[in-house]
């Protein structure tokens, strides 16, 4: 069977860059993978690239070269990048192609994002009134979290904590000034229980991966980590999701929980054989309960393993070792990408500053509306 | 309440007192809030909610939300913060909406919550009457 490995990696600097529209970014991107790998544009047989709000991923071709490459634009929310990823590895894994790129950037406006009920099949009277925005549903879902499993706000504090500290070690990061738990939490409320250093920002940037059959990768004369596991799923009945004006009474499921079982019976591995993790931290409490939702630790462990230091950069499993989306803001179509990036550093031993000693397998997981997770595993 | 509501199939009023109307899907029986328009609707029956819930989880909206969606008459200078939240209609469905109360830090999950009207003031249709919740003990 074809396995399928990320050659080469190249990112754009996450945060503003009021000089740069979202597809300059993206192009940068690819040409930094490009270059990873020490490939040309016209080595590639395959494309996916998704933007959100910067215009069509395929845009892009003019710039990269008219080389007749089938290039197919992806579109899923938050959960874009994934997606683009995921695609790629089918196209490998099914013997099609050998090697190709899987790319996306973004550009958003500052503020939370507007969003249109009608695109989301929803009636205009829930966007009327002032319901729908996703700040709300993270909201409420880590305060109905923390009353039922005893997570407190110092330890929301903690996750931002954290976040802004590793990323003053990461050069891809946005907000690289470290921030005191003090100051997370007494920072301005936006929507209680989560105040403003607990929430990421729609922001800009690119991200891009070569990826390669094996045979394609010994051909070249390269390396790179192999995609053990890769899997979308969307929400089923009784999960809590973003834009609900009603929830099912009967509880169940969330999309990160089906798909991260789903990657790991694919990689043959477990949570406790993961010594890094990249997770959907959108806001604090999105971590926290990404780290019981991906199998990390069980309901209500998070308030001890963040007293603990435990997913530090010094601890047993650190996560989002650049900062996350809380350090990184949240171009949409870059966002999922960029976790995997981060990965491939950590797995290539190149995470200066922040690198993690003896990482083998790494995780990562993007959440995204209106309820998707993709989640993917990568062995060094 | 003489206003119209904010948008037709959302309540119904017994006396003073408003009761959602909620959807049940014919086919498996699982009850949604609102009632879907259009074709769809004929999947379901409509279901009258009781006037009273339980607080199933619940926020603060500190900022005023963007327009479009938003048509609020009020803007960042004009916003005055209000708390949502989820009710839960035991055995029914959980209704997300507004809660009404000058005291934010008294709400906790469980607490019994009641259905009530509020007039909404918009930029684009003047006053309308919306649905919200009220603690109730």
């Amino acid at each position: 069977m074809t396995e399928v490995h990320v050659i080469g990696a190249g990112i754009h600097p996450f945060g503003r860059h009021p000089d740069k529209t979202g597809l300059d970014q993206g192009v940068f991107a690819v040409r930094e993978a490009l270059a990873d790998a020490g490939l040309a544009w016209e080595d590639i047989q395959f494309a996916f690239g998704g933007s959100s709000a910067a215009g069509a991923a395929d845009a892009a071709l003019p710039r990269l070269g008219l080389t007749g490459v089938q290039f197919i634009n992806i579109s899923n929310g938050c959960a874009t990048g994934g997606s683009s990823l995921l695609s790629g590895y089918w196209a490998i894994k099914s013997g099609e192609f050998d090697v190709g790129v899987v790319m996306g950037f973004d550009k958003h406006p500052r503020g939370a994002f507007n969003a249109d009920p009608e695109a989301s099949g929803l009636q205009r009277w829930y966007g009327e009134t002032g319901m729908m925005l996703t700040t709300q549903f993270f909201a409420m879902k880590i305060r109905r979290y923390m009353d039922l499993f005893g997570i407190s706000n110092e330890s929301l504090g903690r996750v931002a904590e954290k976040a802004f500290e590793n990323a003053s070690h990461t050069p891809h990061a946005w907000r690289r000034e470290p921030v005191g738990l003090n100051t997370i939490l007494g920072s301005q409320m936006l929507s209680d229980p989560l105040t403003k250093y607990m929430f990421c920002s729609p922001a800009e940037g690119g991200a891009a991966l070569i990826l390669a059959s094996d045979k394609k990768m010994r051909e070249l004369g390269l390396t790179g980590p192999r995609v053990r596991g890769a899997a979308v799923r969307t929400r089923v009945n009784g999960s809590f999701e973003v834009f609900s004006p009603s929830l099912d009474v009967e509880r169940g499921p969330s999309p990160t929980q089906i798909a991260s079982v789903a990657a790991y019976e694919m990689a043959g591995v477990g949570p406790s054989d993961i010594h890094v993790a990249q997770i959907q931290d959108t806001e604090s409490g999105a971590e926290i309960m990404h780290m019981a939702e991906n199998g990390f630790c069980k309901d209500g462990e998070q308030e001890q393993w963040l007293a603990e230091g435990r997913t530090k950069l010094t601890g047993a499993l650190p996560m989002n070792t650049d900062g996350g989306c809380l350090a990184c803001g949240e171009p949409v179509g870059a966002s999922g990408l960029r976790q995997v990036y981060e990965n491939v550093q950590q797995l290539r031993k190149r995470a200066d500053g922040r690198q993690v000693e003896n990482a083998h397998l790494a995780y990562s997981q993007v959440y995204g509306a209106p309820g998707l997770s993709a989640v993917a595993i990568l062995e060094a | 309440m003489v206003a119209t509501a904010v948008a037709d199939g959302l309540f119904v009023m017994k006396g003073d007192q408003p009761h959602l109307i909620a959807a049940r899907r014919k086919s498996d029986g699982r009850v949604r809030f609102p009632m879907p328009k259009g074709p769809e609707a004929t999947l379901y029956e409509a279901v009258e909610l009781p006037a009273d819930g339980k607080l199933w989880s619940y926020t603060v909206q500190r900022f005023r939300p963007k327009t479009p969606p938003y048509i609020g008459a009020d803007d960042d200078a004009t916003f005055k913060p209000f708390a949502l939240g989820y009710i839960e209609f035991p055995g029914q469905v959980i209704v997300e909406g507004r809660i009404l109360t000058d005291d934010v830090a008294s709400l906790h999950i469980g607490r019994p919550m009641r259905t009530v009207l509020e007039p909404f003031t918009t930029s684009t249709r003047g006053e309308v009457s919306n649905f919200a919740f009220i603690p109730a003990d």
